[in-house]
């Protein structure tokens, strides 16, 4: 019980020691198989090299999320950035990414023209919008061009400066920062939460909610883009299946980091945690060479697991 | 009532949420063939105790004896099959579904409830859609419903609340009539003239405990307001009801600028409706269920367009196309439904704070020094008790109205539309909300007040208009709207020579 | 309605575009393409209109191609059908299950069916890492090949229409029935009403492992094979076939009919698409708009309903 009433008031604190545990965990199965330790300032760099990814799509997840609603189409999103500045790349890496931000941003747009103005159900419109996405990027993928990805874009994915400070962590931290200050000290933030916690209040408030969701399914889908350009930076190509394994996991993460799905409730701190705590997840799946179909089971079991214990808490604090 | 076996016998039932002590320990005995109250002021757990007897939660500590027998009930259902009728505040029928299938839900007869309903003077059509049926009739369905169970206790909860009062007293009817078949009533109300004129005894609580059981006939209000507030704050409210009673609130002058002028609007079931409201004004709207102060309320809150006429703000005439149009005139709404004003799990401050940011403009960085300075001044001008957590769904009814008032003592106004502010909430607190109401008409704002209580408009008003049909069929001055003249107008049934509003 | 009256022009507009001439043949491809989608959107139309949804439909397809593409390829016909049917019995079990946890942990339905459409999605991986198996060959000709009476009825159809009488019919008017619209029209309603909301959770969510088990199996006897990722694109298919089909995504409006002319509407595009030569991801493009375009005009609909009254 004690346990559970310190999770309730710190539920940050008790993310980090599950990633710490993890941690430490995957460091003891590296070390029993023979590999080495993996608690090593190289292991910690990568990990957050990876996150990156993860955690940019699931800042714009965390916005959705916050109104209530869903972003299905973050994945293909992603990959449409990875595409345009692969498709682009032999402009120079300014042209690039910025077409590839324009991309993700009128995606978003969409998104939010189909929830906020012709309120679609958010989990059909993304969803619909996510398969528009895809069939026109394999379309354009079989036409010819010259595919490159500057050199600048892969620096930035998938290098480190200082040894071991990944470059992609310039761009998540700016971002983190801006989004959690802004959820807390901005007013779009406190519409945001409201739009989520009470649509109809905040209606007889006075705030336009079309406003505020075309604002929200934009910026997830120009965050989106952004984790496409580090994803194509990484792999240095891109193909169609880029941004996929990551769709799942961002809602995921969003929601092991106590942001409710109904919307009003949470932030990005905790996502943040959740996806460092999916990214160690899969380092010690791929390391205990578990096969596809055991790393899927336990996956979906921890992040069941997670949101159950996630579930009590806030329950138990009503 | 003899020294029979308690129909229902409560004792030392408690219930927590968490740190949060809901319901201390209460004690309650209701005895076969009578009609009792149970009172007390939000917060002092007379709803949580309904809770707890109806099986939608369950108790910390306590025991619940029916007829001798003590039981435990552990849902809704549960306490029907015990005998123990309850009728909720919120009708208990599913809106997607027909009468006749809401009924089939339950296991109820519909013949039987048909019965119960014509026994009511009611006739309902049991094809409709439940969310096609008006409220008060839903209630009555509910009401039927649980009577055709043959329950020993019928469980009462603010059922009267808008209810129209022909409705309320075939309520009252049936209640008499439980109590001649020695069967019984626990009556749930706020409001105390209906506890004098119908009720055998009344339990108060107060504090989480039951602090006495009374004949409301031969005590009185006062003696029940007394018992839910308690010695001390009862003398303090004593004096400050003989300083609202001698206070002259001085209207404004009938020449000045209007604040808000309704010039022939047609919307609903409004037909041609004039007034004008001056600032410094209180003015009261006086209506019947369903009369069309609904759609008045609406149009002028921005929710809808009118269908001909015009609504002038300060002489500008007023296009809405959204709530937002109105706020930006100055034109605010206090609703009766808290659920449709606030973000129950954002905290006190930022539903104060809140139609600050209702627009572009104001989404940029939050000056948090001013944000606090005015959440501040608003939350001690309306005396809002904070303690309760941070989340606005913690706070009691009382203070959570409050709450919805003071979004707009710190964003401003000029016109505020009160639609029925005092809806289930308890009397201490009903009484601070008309000081604050006169207080905020001295400042020079101008309020419209709805109630379904018609005891609050002499304490509140300056002038009161009544609705019936949806015109205005009487203009009467605020110490002349005793409930006698309100309901003669409201009904429709004017003398000649009764004026028309301006 | 309307999904009907699109499946009918769409079906004239079919007769048109046949190179041969059009026959029971084609109506017996149709049928055989639309199947498991028309199962799968009967299993998803019920948890909907319960107030929930489940992400894992296209998981418990795929876990029950696979199995039972192991489990019947030895089995003679009647042998095949018994164990299809515990199959189904045993499918039903699991969606319980899930409802149990939805209830228990009190997590929101779309994060558990989420978190069972990766279990039961490895599970399947387990079973067959990559297409095989197979089903008898009578078992698959009841989806393929037969038909009822007429040659124009294949006997796909009667085995859907079959499971809707048997599975549905006689539930959907009595208090267990109505008890799930009653939950996803109001729960806080329906639980003052005394009806046992908890149960009432698990049983839509068996109901859904019951109909998606069928829509795998159908899937074993269409393709005689099993693969494991077979049934991915049936999640978010059933999803958009429940809406097209007049289920409200908020609960307590709808039912089953719909869902599966629907159904049949999204295959029928696809049919026509490929006839018409349009490149299968163009088609997918054009799929996806249908489907926005469709919930847009529809939501607009109800709206000006709205206005009106």
């Amino acid at each position: 019980m004690k346990v559970q009433r310190l999770a309730e008031d710190n539920p940050a604190a008790v993310l980090t020691v599950v990633f710490i545990l993890l941690f430490v965990a995957t460091d003891i199965v590296n070390r029993a198989q023979g590999d080495g330790a993996f608690l090593t300032l190289k292991q910690i760099s990568t990990t957050f090299l990876y996150a990156a990814v993860l955690g940019l799509m699931s800042a714009g997840q965390t916005l959705v999320m916050l109104t209530g609603g869903v972003d299905l189409s973050v994945a293909t999103t992603a990959t449409a950035g990875a595409f345009t500045v692969s498709r682009f790349g032999t402009h120079g890496s300014g042209t690039a990414i910025v077409l590839a931000l324009a991309v993700g941003l009128a995606i978003g747009l969409v998104n939010g023209i189909g929830i906020g103005v012709f309120r679609v159900n958010a989990l059909i419109m993304t969803l619909g919008i996510s398969t528009i996405t895809l069939g026109y990027l394999t379309v354009a993928a079989q036409k010819q061009f010259t595919a490159l990805v500057p050199n600048f874009v892969v620096t930035l994915g998938s290098e480190r400066f200082l040894t071991y400070i990944p470059y992609d962590l310039l761009v998540w931290a700016p971002v983190a920062a801006v989004i959690i200050l802004g959820l807390r000290y901005a007013g779009l933030g406190r519409a945001i939460y409201a739009v989520g916690d009470n649509p109809v209040a905040s209606r007889l408030g006075g705030i336009r909610v079309w406003q505020v969701l075309l604002v929200v399914y934009a910026l997830c889908g120009a965050l989106s883009a952004v984790a496409g350009i580090l994803l194509v930076g990484f792999n240095n190509a891109a193909d169609l299946g880029i941004g996929s394994p990551f769709l799942l996991p961002s809602v995921a993460a969003v929601v092991i980091g106590g942001t409710s799905i109904f919307g009003g409730l949470g932030g990005y701190a905790g996502t943040i945690l959740g996806a460092l705590i999916l990214t160690v997840l899969d380092s010690l799946l791929t390391i205990l060479n578990a096969s596809q179909a055991v790393r899927q089971m336990i996956y979906g079991t921890i992040v069941l697991a997670l949101a159950a214990i996630y579930a009590r808490a806030t329950a138990g604090a009503e | 009532m003899t020294g029979s076996t308690p129909l229902l016998d409560v004792r030392g039932l408690a219930k927590s949420y968490g740190p949060v002590v809901a319901l201390r320990s209460a004690d309650l005995q209701v005895v076969p063939g009578e009609v009792h109250a149970l009172l007390g002021a939000n917060g002092a757990g007379k709803s949580t105790l309904v809770k707890l007897l109806t099986g939608v939660v369950s108790a910390d500590a306590g025991t619940v004896s029916l007829a001798g027998h003590p039981v435990r009930v552990a849902s809704p259902a549960a306490s029907a099959r015990l005998g123990l009728a309850p009728v909720f505040q919120d009708p208990a029928l599913v809106p997607d579904l027909t009468v006749a299938q809401n009924m089939r839900l339950t296991g109820t007869d519909p013949e039987a409830v048909r019965r119960e309903l014509n026994e009511l003077d009611l006739d309902v059509d049991f094809s409709e859609q439940a969310r096609d049926v008006p409220l008060p009739l839903l209630r009555m369905i509910d009401l039927a419903r649980a009577l055709a169970r043959r329950p020993e206790l019928l469980l009462l909860d603010e059922i009267t609340a808008a209810l129209p009062s022909d409705l309320a007293e075939r309520v009252f009817t049936v209640m008499a009539g439980l109590r001649e078949n020695g069967r019984s009533v626990l009556f749930i109300t706020h409001r105390l003239k209906e506890v004098t004129a119908t009720c055998d005894r009344a339990t108060i609580l107060r504090d989480g405990g039951a602090v006495a059981t009374i004949d409301p006939r031969e005590r009185g209000e006062e003696a029940i307001v007394g018992y839910m507030l308690g010695p001390e704050a009862a003398h303090a409210a004593a004096e400050a009801a003989q300083k609202d009673a001698s206070a002259v609130h001085a209207p404004p002058p009938a020449d000045s600028a209007a604040a808000l002028e309704v010039d022939s609007v047609t919307v609903g079931r409004v037909q041609d409706v004039s007034f004008v409201l001056r600032p410094g004004e209180i003015l009261g709207i006086a209506a019947l269920e369903g009369q069309g102060q609904g759609e008045l309320f609406d149009v002028l809150s921005g929710q809808r367009t009118p269908e001909s006429g015009e609504i002038r703000i300060a002489g500008r005439p007023l296009r809405t196309r959204h709530p937002y149009d109105a706020i930006r005139a100055g034109v605010v709404l206090v609703p009766a439904d808290r659920l449709q004003a606030l973000l129950p799990q954002r905290s006190v401050r930022e539903n104060v704070a809140a139609p600050r940011y209702n627009r572009v403009g104001r989404w940029g960085a939050i000056n948090m020094r001013d944000e606090g300075r005015r959440v501040r001044q608003a939350v001690d001008a309306l005396q809002i008790d904070v303690r309760a957590g941070r989340q606005v769904r913690r706070l009691s009814g009382g203070n959570q109205q409050k709450v919805t008032i003071a979004r707009w003592l710190a964003s401003g106004f000029r016109t505020m539309l009160c639609f029925d502010p005092t809806r289930g909430i308890d009397v201490g607190t009903k009484r601070q909300i008309y000081g604050l109401l006169r207080q905020l008409a001295d400042d020079g704002g101008a309020i419209l007040f709805f109630s379904s209580e018609l005891t609050e408009f002499p304490l509140v008003c300056d002038r009161v208009l009544t609705l019936f049909g949806g015109r205005i069929t009487a203009e009467l001055p605020g110490q002349a709207a005793d409930e006698a003249s309100l309901l003669r107008a409201m009904h429709g049934l004017v003398e000649a020579g009764d004026g028309e509003a301006a | 309605m309307g999904a009907f009256a699109l499946l009918f022009v769409l079906v004239l507009y079919w007769r048109t575009q046949t190179a041969a001439r059009w026959g029971p043949f084609d109506v017996q491809s149709l049928a055989i393409d639309a199947l498991p989608l028309c199962f799968a959107a009967c299993g998803q139309a019920i948890v909907i209109l319960s107030g929930g949804i489940d992400l894992s439909v296209g998981s418990m397809m795929s876990l029950v191609n696979v199995v039972s593409a192991r489990a019947l390829l030895h089995l003679s016909f009647r042998d095949a059908l018994l164990v299809s049917l515990l199959i189904v019995a045993g499918a039903a079990l699991v969606g319980a299950f899930t409802g149990l946890l939805i209830v228990v942990t009190r997590v929101a339905d779309i994060i558990v069916t989420l978190a069972m459409l990766f279990v039961l999605g490895g599970a399947a991986l387990a079973v067959l890492e990559v297409p095989g198996g197979g089903a008898p060959i009578r078992y698959q000709n009841l989806v393929t090949l037969d038909t009822l009476a007429t040659k124009w009825a294949p006997s796909a159809i009667g085995v859907l229409l079959g499971a809707y009488v048997v599975l549905w019919v006689p539930v959907r008017r009595t208090r267990v029935g109505l008890s799930l619209y009653a939950i996803g029209s109001s729960r806080s309603a329906a639980y003052l009403a005394g009806v046992n909301v908890p149960r009432s959770r698990i049983v839509a969510y068996a109901y859904s492992g019951a109909f998606a088990a069928l829509g795998g199996l159908a899937l074993t006897a269409a393709s005689g094979l099993g693969d494991p990722n077979s049934g991915t694109i049936y999640t978010l298919n059933s999803v958009a076939a429940v809406v097209l089909g007049g289920v409200s995504l908020l609960g307590g409006v709808g039912g089953l009919i719909g869902p599966i002319a629907a159904a049949f509407v999204l295959t029928l595009v696809k049919t026509l698409m490929i006839l018409k030569g349009v490149d299968q991801n163009w088609a997918q493009v054009i799929q996806g708009a249908l489907i926005v375009l469709v919930v847009m005009i529809g939501g607009l609909a109800v709206r000006q309903k709205g206005k009106g009254s």
